[in-house]
C-alpha cells in the first residue's frame, strides 16, 4: 500500500481521523494562513500557496524550554517531548527544509530536541500545483512534487487526492485511513507526471548556482556587497521565516524561583548577533552580514553537508521590506564569478 | 566528556578555590573547580587549547577557555574576566559554590605533534588563558621538548596574570620568560613596551620552532607580521578566535568564520588555514 487514491468526498472523514492524532495543518487567520493545531471540526486550508510562517517551528520552536531548574538549587529537568504529531499541508520545499537543516542537528553531537521532535512527527506533504510568483525550488535541487522529508505525499487530482507514502510512517499512517482509500488507478503515475510538469511549468524564477559554492569566497571585497544590501533594514524577516535559517540564542528566563533555560530563533542580520562583549563586532555592517547571509546558504552549508540551504520557497523575497532578492542576489554573484 | 544524552545538560562543578589576578573594572579571577560527579571526574579529558561553556543557573553561559593542562591533576581552571551579566556573575563565586560546565569543546593545539621542537608563547592580556595550558603541559613532558619560550604583555604590572607562576618557572630554569608593559612603571625590572616590538627585539629563531599567539586582536595582528619578518612560516604559527558563541557544538550558528564554525573547527587555527578565511581578522 503505497499510492492510494482520496475522493475529495471522504476529506471531512479523513481530517477527523487525523485530527485525533494531534493534527496540525495550515489554517485560515484572518488573511493570513498559519499553520496551527486542527480542532475537532475544522477543516485544513489547502487552496493557499504557502504559509507566511514556514512550518520549521515544528521541529524547532520559536521559543523553546531546554531545561527548568529553582534558583539556588542545581537539578535540571528537562521536558519530556511524548506524543505523537501529524502535520499536514506542508509544501515540498519545507520538507526539504527539514531534511537540510536534520543534518546540522545530527552533525557530530546530536541535538536532542530537534531529533525527538522529527522522530515524533508524521509529514504530509501536498504538491504545489500553483506556484509562487517567487517560488524557485527546481533549480535548487527541489520541486513541486519533491518528496525528501516528507512521509508522505499528496498531489491533487482534481476529484481526488493521490497519496504517495514515502516512508514507513507513512505506510503506516495510510493503513489507518484505508477504509476510506481507493487503489490508484494505472494511470495514476502518469497523470501525476503531468501534473508536475505543469506545475514546473509555472516555475518562472532561477538561479544558475553552478560554480557558487566554490566561487563565493573569491567575491569577499566585491562591490556587490554593499549594493545588494544598501537598503537593508537589518529587520531579520529573511532569516526569521526562513525554513533553512536554524540559528539561535539561548537565555535564561527566571520568575520567583522557576527558572527555564530557553533557546529561541536568532538572526544573523542583527549586529549584536556577532558583537564581542568588548564591543568589537567582526560583521559591523549589513554588508557584511548580508554576506554572510548568503555565503552561509550558498557556499559554508555546502561545503559541509553538501547541499544548498536554501530551498527557493521565495519568503524572505516575497517578505522583504525593502524588496531585498535572492534571486538577484545571485544573479549578480554568478555575473561577478 | 559531552553528555551523551543531552549536550547542554552541563555537568555540577564545585569551586574548590579562587583568587583574584588582576583588578578594576575588568578584573581576571581564576577558579579552581572539580566535578561533583565521580564518573565525569575521573572520565573527563581535555587538551590545551580547549574551552567549556560555565555558568550559573538563572543567568547564562559562556564559552571559557581551560587554562589548566590535564597534566596537573583531575580539576579544571579558569580565568575569568568581567565584562558582563555572566562573567559578574561568576566573579561572585565562592569556594564551596556550584559551577555549571559543559565541554570540553573546540580543538586543541596540537601539542603532541609539536615534540621535539621549542615552543614560544605569544600572549597578551586575558589571553594568556589559553597559553598557560600548554605551558604547563609542555612543562611536564620537558624531555620530549627542545625549550619553552613565554613572551606576555599587558598594559600595566597589574594587569598581567598567573605572574608568581611564570616568576617560579623561570626561576626553576623551566621557562625562558619575557615579560613586558606598556608604560613605565616604578619597581618594574622587566621590558616595557608592546609585545610585537618585543618579540622583534628579542629575535627568536624560527629553526625548529612552533608560535602560538593569543590577546587582543589588534596585538595578534602585529604579532603576525612580526612573526613573518623573523622568518617563520604560516605552519609554524597558530593563534585561536574567539567567536561569539552560544551552543558549542556547531548548531546555533553563531561562531562561524567564514566556513569554519570556530566551536568546532577551531577555536585553534594554524595560521596557513587561517590566512584563507577572510573573516578571520575581521
Ligand atoms: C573560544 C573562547 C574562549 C574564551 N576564553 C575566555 C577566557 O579564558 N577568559 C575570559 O575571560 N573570556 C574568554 N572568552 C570570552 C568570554 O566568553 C566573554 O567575555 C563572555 O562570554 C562575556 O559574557 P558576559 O555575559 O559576561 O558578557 P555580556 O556582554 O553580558 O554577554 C552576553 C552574552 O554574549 C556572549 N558573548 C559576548 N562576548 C563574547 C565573546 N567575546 N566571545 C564569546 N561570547 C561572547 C556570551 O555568550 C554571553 O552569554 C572566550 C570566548 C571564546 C569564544
Ligand atoms: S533563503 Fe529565502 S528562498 Fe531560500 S529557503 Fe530561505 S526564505 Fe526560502
Ligand atoms: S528582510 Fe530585507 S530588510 Fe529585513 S533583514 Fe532581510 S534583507 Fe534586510
Ligand atoms: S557556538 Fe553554536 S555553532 Fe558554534
Amino acid at each position: 500500500m503505497s499510492a492510494m487514491l482520496l475522493n475529495k468526498d471522504k476529506w471531512p472523514e479523513f481530517i477527523g481521523k487525523l485530527t485525533a492524532k494531534n493534527l496540525w495543518a495550515p489554517q485560515a487567520e484572518g488573511d493570513a494562513i498559519r499553520f496551527g493545531p486542527v480542532k475537532e471540526g475544522d477543516l485544513p486550508a489547502l487552496d493557499y500557496n504557502n504559509t507566511r510562517v514556514p512550518p520549521k517551528q515544528v521541529l524547532f520552536p520559536q521559543t523553546e524550554t531546554m531545561y527548568r531548574f529553582q534558583l539556588g538549587n542545581v537539578e535540571m529537568e528537562t521536558p519530556e517531548l511524548t506524543g505523537e504529531q501529524v502535520v499536514l499541508g506542508l509544501r515540498p520545499c519545507d520538507a526539504r527544509a527539514m531534511d537540510i537543516v536534520e543534518k546540522l542537528f545530527k552533525w557530530d553531537v546530536d541535538d536532542p530536541y530537534y531529533l525527538k521532535r522529527r522522530e515524533l512527527v508524521t509529514l504530509v506533504g501536498v504538491a504545489c500545483s500553483e506556484p509562487g510568483l517567487n517560488c524557485f525550488c527546481t533549480t535548487v535541487g527541489g520541486g513541486p512534487a519533491s518528496t525528501e522529508g516528507l512521509d508522505l505525499l499528496m498531489v491533487d487530482f482534481g476529484e481526488n487526492y493521490l497519496l504517495e507514502a514515502v516512508t514507513d510512517k507513512g505506510k503506516t499512517l495510510l493503513e489507518e485511513v484505508k477504509e476510506l482509500l481507493t487503489d490508484a488507478p494505472a494511470d495514476s503515475a502518469a497523470q501525476k507526471e503531468k501534473a508536475v510538469a505543469e506545475a514546473e511549468g509555472k516555475i518562472k524564477r532561477t538561479i544558475d548556482s553552478e560554480g557558487v559554492p566554490a566561487g563565493l569566497p573569491g567575491l569577499w571585497e566585491d562591490p556587490l556587497w554593499q549594493r545588494v544590501s544598501a537598503s537593508c533594514l537589518g529587520c531579520g524577516t529573511c532569516t526569521y521565516l526562513c525554513p533553512t535559517c536554524h540559528c539561535f540564542d539561548i537565555q535564561d528566563e527566571v520568575e520567583g524561583f522557576d527558572g527555564r533555560r530557553l533557546r529561541m530563533w536568532d538572526s544573523c542580520m542583527f549586529g549584536e548577533y556577532t558583537m564581542h562583549t568588548s564591543g568589537h563586532n567582526p560583521r559591523p555592517s549589513r554588508k557584511e552580514r548580508t554576506r554572510n547571509r548568503i555565503s552561509h546558504k550558498y557556499s559554508y552549508y555546502v561545503d559541509k553537508f553538501d547541499v544548498i540551504a536554501c530551498v527557493g520557497c521565495g519568503r524572505c523575497i516575497n517578505l522583504c521590506p525593502v524588496n531585498i532578492d535572492i534571486v538577484e542576489i545571485l544573479r549578480q554573484v554568478k555575473e561577478a564569478l | 566528556m559531552i553528555n551523551s544524552e543531552n549536550p547542554y545538560i552541563p555537568y555540577i562543578a564545585t569551586v574548590e578555590d579562587t583568587w583574584d589576578e588582576t583588578y578594576g573594572d575588568r578584573a581576571i579571577k581564576t577558579f579552581k573547580v572539580v566535578f561533583d560527579d565521580e564518573e565525569v571526574r575521573e572520565n573527563w579529558s581535555h587538551l590545551p587549547g580547549q574551552c567549556a561553556m560555565i555558568g550559573v543557573l538563572g543567568v547564562g553561559e559562556s564559552m571559557i577557555s581551560i587554562s589548566c593542562s590535564p597534566t596537573e591533576g583531575k580539576f579544571l581552571r579558569f580565568s575569568v574576566m568581567r565584562m558582563g551579566k555572566v562573567t559578574q556573575a561568576l566573579h561572585q563565586l565562592e569556594p564551596g559554590d556550584k559551577m555549571m560546565v559543559r565541554g570540553p569543546y573546540g580543538n586543541n593545539f596540537p601539542v603532541d605533534e609539536w615534540q621535539g621542537k621549542n615552543i614560544l608563547t605569544i600572549g597578551g592580556g586575558i589571553g594568556q588563558a589559553p597559553l598557560r595550558p600548554i605551558v604547563e603541559y609542555v612543562k611536564a613532558n620537558k624531555d620530549k621538548y627542545a625549550g619553552l619560550t613565554l613572551v606576555y604583555g599587558a598594559r600595566t604590572s597589574g594587569d598581567l596574570c598567573f605572574k608568581g607562576e611564570f616568576d617560579e618557572m623561570s626561576k626553576s630554569g623551566d621557562l625562558s620568560c619575557h615579560l613586558t608593559i606598556d608604560m613605565e612603571e616604578e619597581g618594574w625590572d622587566h621590558n616595557v613596551g608592546f609585545v610585537p616590538q618585543m618579540l622583534l627585539d628579542l629575535k627568536p629563531s624560527p629553526e625548529n620552532t612552533i608560535a602560538i599567539t593569543c590577546g587582543p586582536p589588534i596585538m595578534i595582528r602585529f604579532v603576525l607580521e612580526n612573526l613573518k619578518k623573523l622568518g617563520f612560516e604560516d605552519e609554524q604559527i597558530y593563534t585561536t578566535l574567539e567567536n561569539r558563541m552560544k551552543c558549542g557544538i556547531g548548531k546555533c550558528g553563531r561562531c562561524n568564520a567564514g566556513n569554519m564554525y570556530v566551536c568546532k573547527d577551531g577555536p585553534v587555527f594554524c595560521y596557513s588555514v587561517l590566512k584563507e578565511i577572510p573573516e578571520a581578522f575581521a
